[in-house]
């Protein structure tokens, strides 16, 4: 019987969503092959989250060992190697995240593994994978497909597959050995950097206005944050104003910044990257203000403004200032 | 230190209209300015800092036509060392794992302690080719690079993770590291700099100078295939505010009462 092996990502002790998303896939398609679901689970004192992910796997194969108290490329690959050439799935799912980008293109390579990263789709139809990716930042689709026979090993984007709610599995736990030894390590886990906690806090705010790369020079991040002001907002961004350090990092909304809930979320001069999105679909209401009317981020919004932001900006913050003095 | 950068000169599309063109199996890429990737402009700042602070060479390296040399001149400009373009009409449709092939063979003839490459190309956005590319070395990588800072035979780095958490780790040398943006803030160049390396030669080598077969790379050395590539469906997608300012402006105060509870 066909194997979809699924790697389970999880930090400091909890499971991280993609390895339910990837689960979630990894049923559908193994629905439809008639096969069955292995989860790797490798670190220690994990038991309890073996035991969550018994629900939506067949076999948990976890594999126990103080060395793998925290992620390493190198640890992981060694353990990787030896349970994928054991196991033989027909298909390795990892997730398209710090971790997965970090281990899986050299685990691919190791392996002779063909890979196809970052997908947003996965189909099967007999043996042959058609998979789709974003190109562009998101502003054009692909359909790939792989050119040489498997088994295959494909990363997913976090977020692009939603959990489904199914019946428990109730499968079993396996415990593997590790192969790992004392011997050295040529990259070695110093610590974790908490992310520092600033001034401002962006996820209390109702209502947020973001700004991104549209907006040119930091001479004109005033601007918005006048109109922020105008509507009793908080101001905001996407990542490259941060890059450039035009705002500090505790504004900056997406998958490395902030997530963000508000009421409302208005994104000016910002593309949509799904990195950015993900850190912002779960407002109530999106407006987006962009020159491109094919720019990703209106395909989120609910409300969309299709205009330079440089005009628009200065007569949204003056017309609302004088309906909300009536 | 010899230190070597991978760069891809890609075509800006944030801000362009972007379509398909007739193939359908690339956007038109006519009228579109190119640059170099933005994560390649952190990764070489990034070299150049380390030379400047510590000695030793600066060597850029680009599979692509011609049209490259732009990039490389840019590099170059920079404060890099030298450069070299691999290419060949082999190369043509290479994959991730096929460019890492390529990048790997040159990089074997030179000497190297460091080889920094972007996170990912902003166009077809593996995030690949740096963690593959060492794999194919046998050195040892990490990925996602935000600070770094080269000690005796080793390099302590800085991992981004999501949400603001930050791993720091140490590596021996030679490594890998693809660079993060906002690690550094990349130097201008102006023309004149440009044109100050514009005599400046820039290496070419192809499949045979690398002693690669033609069935290791292009389409034939490649594993996964681009069938084709489409417009995103826009889904339900957002419903477009219209009018003058002015009136957009008053719907905007109406969703912003209504929704974000705006007195
Ligand atoms: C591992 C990783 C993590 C990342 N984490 C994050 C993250 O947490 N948050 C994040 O935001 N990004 C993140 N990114 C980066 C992300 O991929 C995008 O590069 C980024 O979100 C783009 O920001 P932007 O939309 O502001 O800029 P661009 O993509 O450059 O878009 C600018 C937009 O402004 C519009 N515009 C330009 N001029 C005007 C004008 N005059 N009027 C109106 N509109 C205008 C353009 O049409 C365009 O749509 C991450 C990337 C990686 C690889
Ligand atoms: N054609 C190329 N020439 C040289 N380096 C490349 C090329 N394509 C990708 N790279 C390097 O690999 C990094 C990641 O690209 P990718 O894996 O394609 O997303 C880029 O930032 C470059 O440093």
């Amino acid at each position: 019987m066909k194997e979809i092996l699924v790697i389970a990502e999880h930090r400091r002790k909890e499971m991280r969503d993609v390895t339910w998303e990837m689960l979630s896939k990894a049923r559908q398609l193994a629905e439809g092959m008639d096969g069955k679901i292995g989860v790797a689970l490798l670190g220690h004192g994990i038991n309890s989250l073996a035991e969550d992910l018994r629900s939506k796997a067949h076999q948990v194969f976890l594999i126990e060992d103080p060395r793998l108290e925290v992620y390493n490329a190198e640890t992981y690959q060694r353990v990787l190697t030896q349970l994928i050439i054991e196991r033989k799935p027909f298909l390795t799912l990892i997730g398209h995240t710090a971790m997965g980008m970090d281990f899986a293109p050299s685990l691919a390579v190791h392996l002779k593994m063909p890979l196809a990263t970052d997908c947003i789709g996965i189909d099967l139809s007999g043996e042959t994978f058609s998979l789709t990716r974003q190109l562009y930042g998101g502003k054009v689709n692909a359909t790939v497909s792989f050119s040489k026979n498997g088994p295959y090993m494909v990363t997913v984007r976090s977020g692009a597959f939603p959990v489904m709610e199914k019946d428990s599995i109730s499968g079993e736990v396996i415990s593997y050995p590790s192969p790992l030894s004392d011997e050295g390590l040529a990259r070695r886990f110093l610590q974790y950097v908490d992310a520092v906690i600033g001034e401002v806090d962006i996820t209390q705010a109702d209502i947020l206005v973001s700004v991104g790369r549209g907006i040119k020079e930091a001479d004109n991040i005033p601007m918005v944050k006048e109109f922020a002001d105008a509507i009793g907002g908080v101001l905001a961004c996407s990542r490259p104003v941060v890059d450039k350090k035009w705002l500090p990092k505790e504004r900056q909304v997406g998958t490395s910044g902030k997530t963000v809930k508000p009421k409302v979320y208005i994104a000016i001069g910002i593309s949509g990257a799904f990195q950015h999105v993900a850190g912002m679909k779960g407002s109530g209401t999106v407006i987006a203000i962009n020159k491109d009317p094919k720019a990703p981020i209106f395909s989120v919004a609910t409300y969309g403004i299709v205009a330079d932001l440089f005009k628009m900006v200065p007569v949204l913050k003056e017309k609302i200032k004088e309906m909300r003095k009536k | 230190m010899n230190l070597i950068v991978c760069i891809k000169r890609v075509p800006e599309t944030a801000d362009a209209d972007v379509s398909i063109d007739k193939s359908g199996k690339d956007i038109d890429k006519s009228g579109l300015a190119f640059d170099l990737n933005e994560w390649d402009s952190y990764a070489i700042e990034e070299a150049i800092r380390l030379k400047e602070k510590m000695g030793g060479t600066v060597t850029v390296l680009s599979i692509g036509g011609e049209d490259s040399n732009e990039s490389l001149r840019k590099c170059l400009a920079m404060g890099a060392d030298e450069a070299m373009r691999l290419t060949d009409p082999a190369f043509d449709g290479s994959d991730g794992l096929a460019r890492a092939k390529i990048l790997a063979e040159a990089i074997r003839k030179i000497p190297y302690d460091l080889i920094l490459t972007g996170t990912q190309a902003e166009d077809d956005g593996y995030g690949q080719v740096g963690a593959a590319l060492a794999e194919l070395l046998g050195i040892p990588h990490a990925t996602l690079i935000t600070r770094l800072e080269v000690q005796e035979k080793k390099v302590k780095v800085h991992r981004e993770l999501e949400g603001g958490l930050e791993e720091v780790c140490e590596m021996d040398l030679p490594a890998v590291l693809t660079i993060q943006t906002g690690i550094n803030e990349p130097r201008y160049v102006s023309i004149m700099g440009i044109r100050k390396v514009a005599k400046k030669e820039i290496k070419t080598l192809n499949a045979s100078d690398l002693s690669l077969k033609a069935e290791e790379v292009g389409f034939a050395g490649s594993d996964i295939r681009l069938e084709k590539v489409y417009l995103p469906p826009t889904g339900e997608g957002a419903e477009i505010l219209e009018g003058k300012p002015e009136e957009i402006a008053v719907k905007v105060f109406e969703i912003l009462k209504d929704k974000g509870g705006l007195a």
